[in-house]
């Protein structure tokens, strides 16, 4: 794509005077004197002054140069960039629900009370919960909404002393920082070489101050965590609660479930693995499902069905508070249940085998030429350490940029923390043989010609609109506006 | 001038008046990529052996920086402020803090060159 329009911003585009849209006529001249003059603005507004047309081909060229999974094949590890059905956008779309008013009293909202108390009600049999809320906005607020019910569970019985939470050294960047927000202090565990939880590392971590241990299964090498029984027994011996992280959740749907586990508290990201398309900062949604004894803990209101089968919205005077001002994000909530309807418990499961499936053909047909720094079957995604022969020079971030010019967006790089040369690959269950397969045979490629063009990877992407951004000097010196460029 | 080296990368080099230099090494700063903030601690502050010192940022990753003995900070490096990338232009030449031992014989527990040549060499980072 190489449209001189994209190429610059509407900004230089503008030209004085030029015009797409008259206001009418103001017919009130005079109330511009009644607004105080500190109100008022000194300076030019700065907008651009476009015609219409120039306004159309502009951002139109621009939406051609979007990359999602409507478009192709995004592995992007950690973050399920699973292929959304329309029907779930549908189902969101009704105009009944999308002109719900949402502080419409309950009395008014039976049904969208159903949805919620449905949707909760599978999620806590997937989970293996006794009952979840829907109300926290994103993946990290239901974080942040687990951990404070794990505070409000210490404080309940007295004990205040509770202030570390351990979190293992490959979790997700969101761990430490939600338990940093909760009030809490971060001891990190130690991985096997494997990935797993040191579980001798744990051992003398677990005292009368800690608080949770948080835990994400399948862990972010995309292996499941064996231990997980022992752990739980060691987290609940020294008092304190084990959480579940549900980034991870999508292989274990129908298989295996966190309350199961011994998992006390955990949350979902509904948007991974519940089809709302995400990436580029949402909409989320991050439900929090704790195990029977902590219903009373959970944030206000709470969706409770009553005996003659209507629905109505409860506080409890222990909970831990109020997290949201609606009852989350109820487009996101309206697709998950649409998506689990539609698929029944016998697809889920299936869901959840065929991207553990995806996952292994994927690895098992490169680990010729990538570096497999754990060998081991995993689930629903694996981390390569770079490519087999460094000899030549060429990263990972080079193997990402040259996975551009063939059209794949790139997987997660740089990350989990544990190898330098992080390469993590989610493909998902929703991808076809066929798209997977041409994936190894680009994955093949690019290492083909790390070691015969170097350069050539070094230098990609060659066809993308933008080329390499000097990301150094972007963190350093971020120019956010027009009139700083 | 000694240098010494500790297991999470970082060096400290002892002057002849017994101050030391503490930043990342070599390995540490290719390792990391570019660097883009160096959070660093305060004139006077004190740390135990092994605490973090502050924390050190690339376009790859943040990592901590872990102290490599007992110390209080004696100066800071501004120049890293303004400038974080001089770590990856001379790692071993842009110290970060300059300190003052609190208890000296720590040193012993920390590696020299060869010693830390042969610890890159054999273990899995």
């Amino acid at each position: 794509m190489n449209n001189k329009l994209y190429d610059k911003l509407i900004f230089e585009l503008s030209r004085q005077g030029r015009c797409g849209y008259s206001l009418p006529k103001n017919n009130y001249p005079d109330a511009v004197g009644s607004i105080p003059a500190t109100l008022m603005r000194e300076n030019e507004i700065g907008l651009p002054q476009v015609d219409e047309l120039t306004v159309v081909r502009h951002y139109t060229n621009m939406s051609t140069n979007n990359f999602g999974v409507d478009t192709g094949f995004y592995p992007l590890g950690s973050c399920t960039m699973k292929y959304n059905p329309k029907i779930n956008e549908e189902m969101a779309g009704n105009s009944v629900i999308a002109s719900m008013h949402p502080n419409q009293p309950a009395r008014l909202s039976q049904g969208a009370l159903e949805i919620y108390h449905t949707l909760a009600a599978a999620l806590s049999e997937i989970g293996g919960m006794a009952e979840f809320t829907l109300n926290p906005y994103a993946g990290a607020h239901g974080e942040l909404t687990g951990l404070m019910i794990c505070r409000a569970y210490h404080d309940s019985r007295g004990d205040k002393k509770r202030t570390k939470v351990i979190i293992p050294d490959s979790a997700h960047g969101t761990n430490p920082a939600s338990a940093a927000v909760a009030g809490l202090q971060v001891v990190p565990v130690k991985s096997l070489p494997d990935g797993t939880v040191d579980v001798e590392a744990l051992a003398p971590l677990l005292d009368d101050s800690v608080a949770a241990m948080m835990m994400t299964n399948p862990n972010t090498l995309g292996i499941f965590e064996r231990q997980i029984p022992q752990i739980a027994e060691m987290v609940h011996a020294a008092g304190a609660l084990l959480y579940y992280d549900g980034a991870n959740l999508n292989p274990m749907l129908g298989i295996a479930r966190p309350g199961d586990m011994g998992f006390d508290v955990m949350h979902i990201n509904l948007h991974k693995t519940f089809s709302t398309p995400h990436g580029g900062g949402g909409p989320g949604s991050g439900p929090v499902g704790v195990r029977a004894g902590l219903e009373h803990l959970l944030p206000n209101p709470r969706v409770v069905k009553n005996e003659d089968g209507t629905f109505d919205l409860i506080s409890s005077p222990d909970s831990m508070g109020r997290v949201s001002s609606t009852l989350g994000n109820f487009a996101v909530e309206m697709r998950a249940l649409s998506y689990i309807l539609s698929l029944g418990s016998d697809g889920l499961m299936e869901a959840g085998r065929l991207a553990t499936l995806n996952a292994n053909y994927i690895k098992e047909s490169l680990r010729d030429v990538y570096e497999l720094p754990v060998d081991t079957i995993c689930k629903h995604e694996f981390v390569f350490d770079g490519l087999k022969d460094k000899s030549t020079g060429v990263t990972t971030l080079n193997i990402a940029k040259r996975l551009l010019d063939y059209g794949f967006h790139a997987p997660t790089i740089y990350f989990p923390l544990l190898f330098h040369e992080s390469l993590m690959i989610e493909p998902t269950e929703t991808e076809s043989l066929d798209t997977i397969d041409s994936f190894i045979e680009v994955m093949r490629q690019i290492a083909h010609e790390a070691v015969n063009d170097p350069e050539m990877v070094k230098s990609a992407p060659h066809t993308t609109p933008v080329r390499r951004p000097d990301d150094t000097e972007a963190a350093l010196h971020p120019r956010l506006t027009f009139d700083e460029l | 001038m000694k240098t010494y080296f500790s297991p999470s990368h970082e060096y400290l080099t002892i002057d002849e008046e017994g101050n030391g230099y503490v930043g990342i090494s070599d390995y540490a700063q290719k390792a990391l990529g570019n660097v883009v903030y160096v959070d660093m601690p305060e004139v006077g502050d004190e740390f135990e052996k092994d605490e973090d010192f502050g924390a050190i940022e690339s376009v790859k990753a943040a990592s901590d920086l872990i102290i490599p003995v007992s110390c209080e900070v004696l100066e800071i490096n501004e120049a890293l402020a303004d400038n974080p990338r001089l770590v990856n232009e001379d790692a071993m030449a842009n110290w970060i803090i300059k300190i003052k031992l609190t208890d000296p014989e720590e040193v012993e527990s920390l590696m020299d060159l060869d010693a830390y040549n042969e610890y890159l060499a054999t273990n899995p980072h």
